[in-house]
């Protein structure tokens, strides 16, 4: 029992990583009808930034110039990353994805594949082939609870997860910005004839979706302080993933594939030989796909591409 | 004069829908323009709205400004001209009432935002009773309503309505029209294409005729209704 309590802990940390990933590739997915395949890749730059900024806060403080307890530094880094991320987000809609917005959907899905492939080798040229270290930015402190082991990190990891996915159910359903988003998710053509902006949405959409993937960077730092150019790549797809499995248009879907794929794959390797994790969890999934084609909660929808 | 179109030229890849039509709007009128199906009419709407590129040598004056300057949605935000696109084309996943307040998304006139809503429901009682249920399980004439209601809440100077008696009930079609008319007396321009021309030329003062991307004929609506062409091609003999 304990056992299974602890790895119960252990999937909701992994599913939250998931989860915040999947809701950015599900909102660009739902509103623009477009895969960001580079979505993988802006987690792993917000990761690299947020290791930057939390770095330079902490050598600063080190340094005396300015002495920030560490609770701070935690926020200053999510938030300065956040803002940094959702401008490499903005940045990548308008140079990779505007111009094709009235392209076949393969070319703007190839256009992913290559921003991703430029962001994580111009990583690489940036900043060489060595692996960089998180800074710790809390201490660890490990509760035992009825024989159940969870540190201070996991629990923060969790809240501060749940927190942002309440926080985007809020922005969308109740904010005009989101009211926006949802008429451009269902019919993006005739979005304009609100007075609305179809690229300012579009903007805005990429700015949230970034900013997530930033903070999922962070936590994913600082649960698994090692990052390397390529940590994206895997992870963006396993979120891709947990985005259709969510449904097309939910983010309340995204958020539960999200941690539903953690639990499967924890509760897999649980089981079997760790070798076999994705292999079984993701035969799995595909079952599910299989019974239910367009995710928990989306709706056939009829995609209203002409005018 | 309020608008003001010369040389209006639309093409869809290879294909000219429009070949380059002239014609004007003033302060307050009731404009139809009919004609068959694929004859122009909502290619000529799109156009105004900036929906589709137009050619070169267009030229659109709304109030004496170049409508060409602004985009699609700031036409609807800072020239006022609203859009009841054909098929209504409503958000079907948002409510009614948010259907109506997505319409206002750039206005600023916080008080005025309230007082048209509630013109909106006063108009439509029915939209009223329905305010929290979502616009896809409306009748289909309450989503005319609703569109109407929308574009009403978007811009008031000019209202294009793209076949707004399309696939209602005559009874329906009527009580449309009337709401319109209302709209209409309260100081909005209306430019409506229809191939209902028999209806669209009882409603309006005016009327230009489409055939083929050309405009055939224009006249006031007593003098197209008694035009032998008009009544053999378009009121059934």
């Amino acid at each position: 029992m304990t056992y299974f309590l602890q790895n119960v802990v252990n999937a909701l940390q992994w599913g939250s990583f998931y989860a915040l990933i999947a809701l950015g590739y599900s909102m660009v997915y739902s509103i623009l009808m477009l895969f960001n395949f580079a979505h993988g890749d802006i987690f792993m730059v917000g990761s690299y930034i947020g290791f930057g900024v939390a770095a330079a806060l902490v050598a600063l403080s080190a340094a005396g110039v300015v002495v920030l307890p560490s609770w701070l530094i935690f926020t200053l880094t999510i938030l300065v990353t956040m803002i940094l991320t959702a401008m490499l987000g903005m940045a990548v809609e308008r140079v990779g994805y505007r111009p094709l917005r009235d392209a076949p959907r393969a070319s703007a899905a190839i256009t992913g594949l290559m921003i991703g492939i430029i962001l994580e080798t111009g990583n690489l040229a940036i900043l060489g082939a060595r692996r960089v270290r998180f800074p710790d930015l809390i201490e660890s402190v490990t509760y035992e609870i009825g024989g159940v082991y969870v540190t201070n990190k996991k629990i923060m990891i969790v809240v501060v997860s749940l927190l942002f996915m309440v926080a985007m159910q809020y922005f969308v359903s109740k904010t005009k910005w989101g009211m926006a988003m949802r008429a451009m998710a269902y019919d993006y053509l005739v979005v304009p004839l609100m007075g609305v902006s179809i690229n300012s949405i579009a903007r805005l959409t990429f700015a949230i979706g970034s900013a997530l993937a930033a903070v999922a960077g962070i936590l994913y730092g600082i649960a698994y302080p090692v990052l390397d150019p390529y940590m994206g790549v895997l992870f963006g797809w396993k979120a891709f993933v947990a985005a259709i499995l969510g449904g097309r248009g939910s983010i309340m879907g995204a958020t539960l594939a999200g941690f539903l794929l953690g639990f499967i794959e924890i509760f897999v390797a649980m089981v079997f030989p760790s070798t076999l994790r994705d292999l079984i969890a993701y035969s799995i999934i595909l079952l599910i796909l299989v019974f239910r084609p367009h995710g928990f909660f989306g709706e056939p929808y009829s995609a209203k591409l002409r005018l | 004069m309020l608008f003001k179109v010369e040389n209006l030229k639309v093409s869809y890849g290879k294909i000219r829908a429009l070949h380059g039509i002239n014609f004007q709007v003033d302060e307050g009128e009731i404009i139809c323009i009919i004609g068959a199906n694929g004859a122009g009419k909502s290619t000529t709407l799109r156009a105004i709205s900036r929906l589709v590129p137009v050619e070169g040598d267009t030229r659109m004056t709304f109030m004496g400004k170049n409508l060409l300057d602004y985009e699609a949605d700031q036409v609807v935000s800072r020239l006022g001209i609203s859009h009841v696109p054909e098929g209504r084309r409503l958000f079907g996943n948002l409510t009614v009432t948010e259907n109506l307040k997505l319409a206002t998304f750039a206005r600023k006139d916080t008080a005025q935002i309230a007082n048209d809503l509630e013109r909106v429901f006063t108009i439509f009682t029915r939209l009223h009773e329905r305010s929290d249920q979502k616009a896809g399980t409306l009748s289909g004439g309450e989503q005319q309503m609703l569109a109407i209601g929308r574009a009403f809440m978007s811009g008031r100077k000019i209202m294009l309505l793209d076949e707004p008696s399309m696939g209602l009930a005559p009874l329906l079609m009527m009580s449309v029209f009337e709401a319109l008319k209302q709209i209409n007396e309260e100081g909005t321009t209306i430019l409506l294409v229809e191939q209902n021309a028999r209806l669209a030329l009882q409603f309006a003062s005016r009327g230009y005729v489409l055939e083929n991307g050309n405009l055939a004929l224009e006249g006031t609506s007593e003098d197209l209704l008694a035009n032998p062409e008009v009544k053999k091609a378009y009121l059934g003999g």
